[in-house]
């Protein structure tokens, strides 16, 4: 792969409306995935692992629970921060963001909000340093889409909780420490457990032949009369609102991940366009690939402002599950575009690894998909403005 | 051991440069700032290598307005303990080095490091100012600095190879490549910044004996001439008569 070469974009002064820290948190972020994860990203990616030895790092640019308190080991971030380093990791890679998301939106964000003070402690410091991995269940062979119609379930037994069943697509699952599981009761009401690596009948088989995401390890979590302690239940919320609460902030950071992919492939067409030499000038001269480029970052810029309108709207606790299912839908499909668009001007070049545009469209992939697909975040737009409800 | 490290704002290497008042002027408008990087990768992580070393206390110093916040921000959350902006416009190297001498020596400050030059006016001349005007010896464009005790170790790159010379006692110097490597702050040196003392001062004394006249960039770059690879004799006539370099 070529140096890192990529520089941010922001035609329209966004950076204004950010503040020194925001500038500080991502410019910091983007300097440590240049010295330390771009020489080694497309490695990783062919080799399809996760690259491990970066947790530490990922901890100290605080890509674990950016927006959790000082007082659990988080560096107290605001959300507009939280986007930031979303969109500087994806900008590298979305298996690293998803890593990120996961760790931050879907393990720290359930213990902090829906634990109690004792859970709190035992795990956010050591979630935020990266000593702890965690991942997150709540997808099923069968239920995808539909997860309020999940199968898993737990007993309770007097002095613990006996839990059976089994989750799929599971970033970070192979190599996890812990897993916030969402299971059901014996009343069919679903609750959050915290189930330890090491607990017997607890298996995390790894996902092959992905061609997507192939730097982050997915797997499936496996439970099998697993004796759960009763104080790993999270007691502060249940029922399927306390996942889809997780749900909404990692999607808040996908919406911010996605404009980072799309930086790169509009990043790197840029520029390829510039010095592409055919017909004795640059390509970038010619009237298609400047249609390309300026509906590139037309799009962009267009994302930019919705997004940073989002982020303000969560530092304000304002932001619905509606306006967040918009920007990501929004974002990812912008991305998903330009990284095709993108491939299109590298030309022959585009398909090879000396260009990170073809990674990005594989990872996309994913992205569009996960997370609430394409399709399901249009319904939830739909119920939100008709009050009509078309998913059932 | 306190060390006085001092800080210059710079363009981003990747901004566009342009100049307002006809041609007097830099023209900030949509330019990002950074630190200067001979001052913040050389002269502060040395610093903070020293002060990790044999202990004491690194402050920043910096000459500007409160556009220099975020970069001097930035070098608390590297590493630097404390930061002082003189809120005065840096109008030449000369009231700049007069007003980092006056906090020197009002605060003993016996160990001062600056970057070998700005990346924007490539000046190099602030290190020696300074040190004529606080009564220090001066080495500039240092690569290596060893401390033991009072005694100062230092090397520096000479043509055709290194010269090594001792200092005991104060010193002032200026870093260049080789100094130290670039630190990237971390998300604890970010939060630890936020709390760390900013002092803003008032400009002490000092006067300007410069003034720009003129800006200019660098002529535009000539056309490219392609030359079919079978006319060898062509290539070289037009070395010869064009480009007058054979």
């Amino acid at each position: 792969m070529r140096t890192d070469q990529y520089t941010g974009h922001d035609y329209y002064n966004m950076d204004d409306l950010l503040t020194d820290e925001h500038k500080l948190v991502r410019d910091s972020a983007r300097a440590w995935i240049k010295k330390e994860v771009s020489p080694i990203i497309e490695d990783a990616f062919e080799k399809g692992s996760f690259p491990k030895h970066l947790i530490p790092g990922l901890g100290e640019i605080g890509a674990f629970g950016p927006y959790i308190p000082e007082q659990y080991g988080g560096p107290g971030l605001d959300q507009i921060s939280y986007g930031l380093l979303m969109q500087e990791l994806e900008r590298c890679d979305s298996g690293l963001r998803s890593t990120s998301s996961v760790q931050s939106s879907l393990v720290m964000y359930p213990i902090w909000k829906y634990g109690n003070e004792e859970q709190r402690m035992k795990y956010l410091p050591k979630l935020a340093t990266g000593e702890f991995v965690g991942c997150f269940g709540l997808t099923e062979p069968d239920h995808g889409s539909d997860p309020g119609g999940m199968t898993t379930n737990f007993k309770d037994k007097g002095d613990h909780y006996l839990l059976n069943g089994a989750k799929m697509w599971i970033s970070n699952s192979p190599f996890a420490d812990i897993a916030v599981v969402w299971a059901k009761n014996e009343a069919g009401r679903i609750h959050g457990l915290i189930v330890e690596r090491g607990m017997e009948g607890f298996t995390t088989p790894t996902t092959h032949g992905k061609w997507s995401l192939r730097a982050s390890d997915t797997g499936e979590l496996v439970f099998d009369n697993v004796k759960v302690p009763k104080a790993n239940l999270l007691p502060n919320k249940s029922g399927l609102g306390a996942p889809l609460g997780c749900l909404d902030s990692a999607r808040y950071g996908i919406a911010w991940g996605a404009i980072g992919a799309a930086l790169d492939c509009y990043d790197s067409a840029l520029r390829y366009s510039k010095e592409r030499i055919q017909f004795g000038r640059p390509i970038a001269g010619f009237q298609l690939q400047q249609k390309k480029l300026a509906e590139m970052i037309t799009e962009i810029t267009k994302a930019q402002m919705l997004t940073l309108r989002l982020g303000q709207l969560k530092n304000e606790d304002k932001a619905t599950s509606g306006q967040i299912s918009m920007a990501k839908r929004n974002n990812v499909d912008m991305a998903i575009k330009i990284a095709r668009e993108a491939r299109q001007m590298h030309g022959g070049m585009g398909i090879t690894n000396e260009y990170p545009i073809m990674r990005h469209m594989m990872n996309l992939e994913s992205v569009i998909t996960y997370e609430g697909t394409h399709d399901i975040h249009l319904l939830i737009t739909g119920l939100d403005i008709t009050g009509e409800n078309a998913f059932k | 051991m306190n060390i006085l490290v001092c800080i210059s704002k710079s363009p981003d290497t990747t901004s566009k440069i342009a100049f307002t008042d006809g041609g007097t002027k830099f023209d900030e408008n949509g330019v990002q700032f950074i630190v200067n990087p001979y001052d913040e990768w050389y002269a502060l992580v040395k610093a903070l290598e020293l002060k990790e070393a044999i202990g004491g206390k690194v402050t920043v110093i910096s000459v500007g307005d409160a556009s220099n916040d975020p970069i001097i921000r930035k070098s608390l959350a590297v590493g630097a303990d404390e930061a002082v902006r003189v809120d005065a416009a840096d109008t030449d190297a000369l009231f700049v080095a007069q007003q980092i001498a006056n906090y020197a020596k009002e605060h003993d400050y016996n160990i001062i490091l600056t970057g070998k030059e700005t990346i924007n006016y490539n000046g190099g001349q602030l290190g020696g100012m300074i040190a004529e005007l606080v009564g220090l010896p001066y080495v500039a464009m240092a690569t290596k600095l060893d401390l033991v005790g009072d005694l100062a170790t230092i090397e520096r790159e000479i043509q055709g190879g290194s010269e090594v010379l001792e200092i005991n006692g104060g010193f002032v110097l200026s870093a260049a490549k080789g100094m130290a490597e670039q630190r990237i702050p971390n998300m604890r040196g970010i939060m630890a910044a936020r709390s760390k003392p900013l002092n803003v001062i008032p400009p002490s004394g000092g006067e300007s004996h410069t003034s720009v006249v003129n800006y200019e960039l660098p002529p535009a770059k000539a056309q490219c001439k392609y030359i079919d690879a079978e006319n060898a004799g062509e290539l070289i006539a037009l070395l010869h008569s064009e480009a007058k370099v054979i």
